[in-house]
């Protein structure tokens, strides 16, 4: 008879959007002896594995029941730092918040940041995370130019894109389903100063918004729109744009002041007075369908009217992590939480597919409360996610009731989107039906997934609720 | 508000209010893990219950409660092959039938042994698992037996007794982290228990009993009489004074 895992290693593991939690035996190891060990741990009992960074994938990314959970957020130090190059060597447990404090003051940022600063490096190469610069930077994976794993075997094994492509290209974006990643090697990218310039544009239609983010994709390196996905008829899929650049040198005279970690720091209260602490507790009696299309239609009205076609400058942590104005504001979906579901989709088909989605949220009552545009362009992964095209990320609250109608529509919004020839984002789902995920994948890129993880990880130690819903027929 | 329980164990599921608690929650759409000692029979049961369902509802674990090593282990299988746990019921339980001058220790001591070790050795990880969790639903079955000390079932009165303090004191940990604790004290309920006995008052069939039960879970009450008249008729019985009921034929 096997013995029982510890009992009190229990705890309660949620993705982000608290719709999708599980139990499991946690555990944080700090260097690679004491991952072995885990691995050996739950290899001895038969239990599964599954890896955790910061939990912010909005789904069940990092999650299964009742499997042991290595969460690496406390493998956090930054080993190594050249000023002079912009690479670093970290611990898989770095955030990209750790990463930028460290970095700034010599004039680095990361090439691409996710819109909250609280990931690890570790969790966004494992699911290949992007940015408002898609389009003109790609994913993460392609910062990173070495990778340290820990194989299921005990193997430690430094790989590149030069020595192992297959496997580097494998492990980035394989959602943790090939070994541990122990360390990682990234390039940044210069900057002289802490701002940015942005530009804010009104689109009144869904049209509009592609053509303009299409526009400015390659004379702004940030592209963003917001979507007021209550807008029907003519005015569906209006919105607001965000294009912005680095400030560059000659163009900033306080720029070393700007370049301060602390010059970055989000305020913490709002308007000066409301410790935003508190902000999600007077949003939540807002978060509903009316209360929503009211945030939503507002937000438009000022932007499109007082805001539309304004430049101004924000600051590099300003623009960039939107998710962390307001602190815990996923608490406002309690106690059902939210799901959020992207889909990217070729540029020729995405107004077609989009309108479709907006159509199909209002016909089913199921409008989405936050939607969000961006441009992307393909990468070199295996499990990529991107296309040459746009993608449409939509939020959407589950309660007790709308939760089964909720499902089939995520479902019914992925049809159009592989018809389409189009591709999802795991670090976002938790609802899509895997047979459509696996519907995205024409050229044997799943066989060639499979065999990877046959020769690293044969006993299927590593796991996970999003590989098992995703990747298993 | 009553609750809906996505994964369940139901410890003594192999015959009487175990068994229609597991088909019970099965029906409202529950996987249920049956634990019991009797496989086959076990197999049977699940074998209707994943028929009626149409998918794998009812997995089965054959584990004699007096084996009390082997639950830490099993506890955590059975929460792995769900995919979860929220409620987890004890329902086994041996009622030797003994005459009033027979003093058996063999059946004493396994009365005791099923009834109230067995419940803690599945209930001690199960409350601590639910503790760090803060949440989940524990069901012990007690009884109104278990309320006096009575002349014919010295043991199986104690046994009960005994569970329903243990069950008070878990819930007096747990409780605070939002764990639910539920004793649950059945009257007389038609289950191969009590076969033997005739023109017994109040009888309901184990249906109703476990559908009482898992309402009653749902809403996480403290104590559960089943079905709810006999908290009356253990008012009464708790009322009468030691000099007189020592002088009861009950």
């Amino acid at each position: 008879m096997r013995d029982a895992l510890p009992g009190r290693q229990v705890e309660w593991v949620e993705g982000w959007g608290r719709a999708a939690g599980a139990a499991g035996y946690v555990y944080r190891p700090t260097n690679v002896g004491q991952i072995r060990e885990v691995l050996e741990l739950a290899r001895s009992r038969g239990v599964p594995v599954v890896l955790r960074g910061a939990g912010r994938s909005y789904g069940d990314a990092a999650l299964l029941a009742e499997a042991v959970v290595l969460d690496l957020s406390e493998m956090n130090r930054i080993l190594g730092w050249d000023a002079s190059n912009g690479v670093a060597q970290v611990e898989p447990g770095v955030t990209f918040h750790d990463l930028w404090r460290s970095v700034l003051a010599d004039g680095w940022w990361p090439e691409v940041v996710t819109g909250t600063m609280t990931p690890t490096l570790g969790g966004g190469l494992a699911m290949n995370v992007h940015g408002k610069n898609n389009w003109t930077r790609g994913t993460l994976g392609e910062h990173c130019l070495e990778l340290t794993m820990l194989l299921p075997s005990g193997e430690l094994r430094t790989v590149t894109p030069e020595t192992d492509g297959e496997l580097f290209h494998a492990v980035i974006g394989g959602f943790g389903q090939l070994g541990v990643i122990v360390g990682a090697r990234v390039r940044l990218k210069r900057v002289h100063s802490g701002r940015l310039e942005v530009h804010a544009v009104a689109a009144q239609d869904l049209a509009t918004m592609l053509r303009l983010a299409d526009d400015a994709k390659n004379r702004w390196e940030y592209v963003v729109g917001w979507i007021d996905a209550f807008a029907s008829g003519g005015r569906s899929g209006r919105g607001l744009l965000h294009f912005a650049n680095h400030v560059k040198a000659d163009e900033d005279p306080a720029a070393q002041e700007s370049l301060r970690a602390e010059a970055q720091d989000l305020p913490a209260r709002l308007a000066g007075v409301v410790p935003k602490a508190l902000l999600w507790r007077f949003l939540k009696p807002l978060t509903n369908r009316p209360g929503m299309r009211l945030i939503n239609a507002v937000k438009f009205r000022l932007g499109s009217t007082i805001g539309n076609d304004k430049r101004y400058r924000q600051t590099l942590a300003e623009f960039s992590f939107l998710l962390d104005y307001v602190p815990n504001w996923e608490r406002v979906y309690l106690p059902g939480g939210l799901i959020q579901h992207q889909s990217f989709v070729p540029v020729a088909e995405a107004e077609g597919v989009f309108a479709r989605q907006l159509e199909l949220c209002r016909r089913a009552g199921l409008p989405s409360f936050l939607a969000v545009l961006k441009r992307h362009r393909p990468d070199p992964f295996l499990l990529t996610h991107a296309v040459d095209g746009f993608s449409l990320a939509l939020d959407f609250p589950v309660t007790a009731s709308n939760r089964d109608r909720l499902w089939r529509l995520v479902a019914d919004l992925a049809e159009p989107v592989v018809e389409a020839g189009g591709r999802f984002y795991p670090a976002k789902d938790a609802a899509l039906p895997g047979e459509l995920y696996r519907a995205t994948f024409r050229d044997g890129q799943l066989e060639r997934f499979a065999a990877i993880k046959e020769r690293t990880d044969p006993g299927r130690l590593l796991r996970s609720a999003l590989a098992d819903r995703l990747l298993l027929p | 508000m009553t609750r809906r329980f996505a994964h369940a164990l139901v410890i003594g599921a192999s015959s009487g209010i175990g068994e229609a608690l597991a088909r019970h929650l099965a029906s409202e759409g529950t996987r249920v893990a049956l634990v019991a000692r009797r496989g086959e029979r076990l197999a049977e049961i699940a074998g209707d219950i994943n028929r009626a369902a149409g998918e794998e509802r009812a997995l089965t674990f054959a584990h004699d409660v007096c084996h009390r090593d082997e639950v830490p282990v099993l506890l955590q299988e059975i929460a792995r092959a769900l995919g979860g746990l929220d409620l987890v019921i004890y329902s086994s339980g041996v009622g030797h039938p003994v005459s009033f001058t027979e003093y058996s220790t063999d059946k004493d001591v396994d009365m005791i042994e099923v009834n109230l070790l067995g419940a803690m050795a599945w209930l001690n990880p199960t409350a601590e698992r639910f503790w760090r969790l803060q949440q989940g639903t524990i069901v012990g079955i007690g009884s109104v037996a278990g309320d006096r000390g009575r002349s014919g079932a010295p043991a199986y009165n104690t046994s009960k007794a005994a569970l329903h303090t243990y069950l008070e004191a878990l819930r007096n940990r747990v409780g605070r982290r939002g764990v639910k604790v539920v004793t649950v004290k059945p009257g007389f309920v038609d289950t191969p228990m009590v076969a033997d006995f005739k023109n017994l008052p109040m009888v309901v069939s184990a249906d109703r009993a476990a559908a009482i039960i898992l309402r009653k879970a749902g809403r996480g009450v403290s104590t559960a009489y089943v079905p709810a008249r006999w908290r009356l008729v253990s008012l009464v019985v708790r009322s009468i004074p030691s000099f007189i009921f020592k002088y009861l034929k009950v």
